[in-house]
């Protein structure tokens, strides 16, 4: 049976181009619409774009520390965490 | 013209009755029939108070109206609405009238004129949807639904304290903007901030949730938290606090969100998440940041609803509630797949969805109060929504590897009330003026301008970016992490048995120290005046004799000392 199209590996590798390609789309539009925002840092280029994606870094990098310290084995409580 | 007879939340509780009773054929009639007719009702009552009754020497106010109480109650009734479409063949009559006695008590809540009307339909509320919990019907929700129950239970008591203070101090329950300061606000104050699934209590929320059935989820996802945020607008608008705990509650749902494994948990974690805004909201207390928390709300209840019916509808069609066992569902639940990322978008606000126009609001709202801080908080929590909610969720549950299943999409009445509600995610994104003419206060804000788009659409895109490099961090492991519901589950259990182990060795070796010492004392006893004892032998006279002699002569000597 054939995979389902999204799954394929040249359709994968055809996705990421595409949403490179919005990325550099999103930022490069900042040159045609000027973002004022409401504080001066949000005015700088690709501000928001930079901003959210160290945002992100951050949480999960954090995240991952966390649970370094946090996480258990998924039967710890043991009063079924498991399937209905 | 429609004369109020009774409050909204009475049609609700009728329709919750009338379902436990009617025949198995009517009770899908009845369990839609009895939000529509109640969301007709929120719509008949003026603003101020329309009923008030007596009870026990006092005049309550049953029914007041306004328009931040008709948003509240409008969106409940919608709400009891889809879920019950949602449930309609696949819950039992027990849960979907519970759902809707609870659905009663939101509405009920919404429309209360003072504290002690407010408490009671609290307390309704806690009550069926324990049973809401319970109807998961597996050992896991039985004994998570006991501890929901004593938390809800804890915090109303907390509650009911505080409103008696008031109610003693001040001789007013009337539903009026509090000062925090003075133990009776406080414990208000507390008693709300329970139900809003605030730190450390919070954790309730994502232990309980995820153990309901996958229709039971939907409901539950809805009434408690946001009747709280409600409450809090109208008693505690304008205080600090809040923004602070908010603040706490978005990156702690965040945080929890992308650590989890159970797809219904992440869900909990996100709602944490998302009240965290409307807190936020509420503590800035500017009219514009309130009419946010309310409108985020409004649709807040939509799209998570949205997403816990997505996820019941994979619960349902393949019993597995782990990312880890679950993936590739894309390929034969297309129509729940584009729901949930209906949803998911919704929740990250992206242009075109309902969450765009109503967080945009509350972030606006942080701006106009001068306060950067909190507002590149937001901003950078914003992202963090596309990251767990927005990107993690549908990418574990649908996409990511093949899991192998191949489940067919839920039956006919699930997928109409996923449809309706992406229709309204949708609906309300591309036309806010249907929400923002719902607001308490008059909206001056144009949420689709050309800058504000550009720099969400950066701001999210490039989250998701972050997301799919760092994917071999966020693999999903077999694990749970723990919350400070770790407190009472583990620790104070520990405690507990503990102190109880404690005791009995105290009573065991008491016990054993009596025993030693009446056996020696028996010892003795027998020693002394037993048969050869020291008091049980005969002397001969003559001893006898002497030793009267010296104690007489003792006695003597003494007494002239």
């Amino acid at each position: 049976m054939k995979p389902h199209w999204l799954s394929r590996p040249e359709n994968v590798r055809r996705l990421w181009r595409a949403f490179i390609a919005v990325l550099a789309l999103v930022v490069a539009a900042q040159f045609a619409v000027p973002v004022h925002g409401y504080f001066a840092a949000e005015g700088w280029f690709g501000f928001a774009a930079l901003f959210g994606f160290l945002a992100c870094v951050g949480m999960v990098l954090f995240a991952k520390l966390l649970g370094l310290l946090l996480k258990r084995r998924d039967d710890y409580y043991g009063d079924g965490g498991g399937d209905v | 013209m429609f004369e109020l007879v009774f409050p909204p939340a009475f049609i609700m509780i009728l329709g919750a009755l009338l379902v436990a009773m009617a025949r198995p054929a009517l009770r899908p009639v009845l369990a839609l029939a009895a939000p529509l007719v109640t969301l007709y009702a929120v719509w008949q009552v003026p603003d101020g108070i329309q009923l008030t009754v007596e009870f026990l020497g006092r005049e309550l106010q049953l029914v007041e109206g306004g328009p931040l109480r008709r948003l509240f109650a409008t969106v409940f009734s919608v709400m009891a609405f889809g879920g019950a479409l949602f449930a309609l063949r696949q819950a039992r009559w027990q849960e979907m009238s519970a759902a809707m006695a609870y659905a009663a008590g939101a509405i009920g809540v919404s429309f209360a004129g003072d504290l002690i009307v407010m408490f009671l339909f609290w307390e309704f509320m806690a009550l069926f949807s324990t049973v809401v919990v319970w109807c998961g019907g597996t050992e896991g929700a039985r004994r998570a639904g006991i501890r929901y129950a004593i938390v809800h239970l804890v915090g109303g008591i907390v509650l009911k304290i505080g409103i008696e203070g008031l109610m003693i101090h001040t001789g007013s329950v009337e539903i009026r903007a509090l000062e925090l300061g003075g133990f009776d606000t406080w414990m208000v104050f507390i008693g709300i901030l329970v139900n809003a699934a605030a730190p450390p209590i919070g954790a309730w929320l994502a232990d309980a949730y995820p153990e309901s059935s996958p229709t039971g989820g939907v409901f539950l996802s809805a009434f408690t938290t946001k009747t709280a945020v409600l409450a809090l607008i109208l008693l505690f608008p304008g205080t600090e606090l809040l923004v602070w705990i908010g603040l706490w509650m978005v990156f702690h749902g965040i945080i929890y969100a992308l650590l989890e494994n159970d797809m219904r948990r992440i869900l909990s974690y996100s709602i944490i998440n998302q009240v965290g805004f409307m807190l936020v909201g509420v503590g800035i207390g500017t009219e514009m940041a309130l009419n946010g928390s309310a409108a985020h709300a409004f649709t807040h209840i939509i799209y998570k609803a949205l997403l816990f019916m997505s996820a019941g509808a994979v619960l349902y069609q393949t019993g597995r509630r782990r990312c880890s066992d679950l993936g590739g569902l894309y390929q034969s639940m297309p129509f729940t797949t584009v729901c949930g990322i209906i949803g998911a978008l919704s929740i990250s606000a992206f242009p075109l969805t309902s969450g765009f126009v109503s967080k945009s609001l509350t972030v606006a709202g942080a701006a106009g109060g001068q306060l950067q801080v909190v507002y590149y908080l937001l901003v950078a929590a914003s992202a963090g929504v596309f990251l767990h909610a927005g990107i993690k969720y549908p990418w574990f549950v649908f996409f990511q590897k093949d899991s192998g299943l191949r489940p067919a999409d839920p039956p006919l009445n699930m997928r109409l009330a996923m449809g309706l509600f992406a229709v309204l995610c949708i609906a309300i994104g591309v036309f806010p003026g249907i929400l923002y003419g719902l607001l308490p206060y008059p909206v001056d804000y144009v949420p689709y301008t050309g800058e504000h788009v550009l720099s969400q659409l950066q701001l999210l895109l490039f989250a998701g970016l972050a997301f799919f490099l760092m994917l071999p961090l966020m693999q999903r492991t077999l694990t749970v992490t723990l919350d400070f519901d770790w407190i009472w589950r583990v620790a104070l259990f520990r405690v507990a048995v503990g102190a109880l182990a404690a005791g009995e060795a105290a009573a065991a070796s008491w016990a054993r120290a009596r025993e030693a010492a009446g056996a020696w004392m028996g010892t003795r006893v027998a020693l002394l005046f037993g048969a050869g004892g020291v008091f049980s032998r005969s002397w001969a006279i003559g001893t006898t004799a002497l030793w009267l002699a010296l104690l007489l002569s003792l006695y003597v000597l003494t007494h002239y000392l």
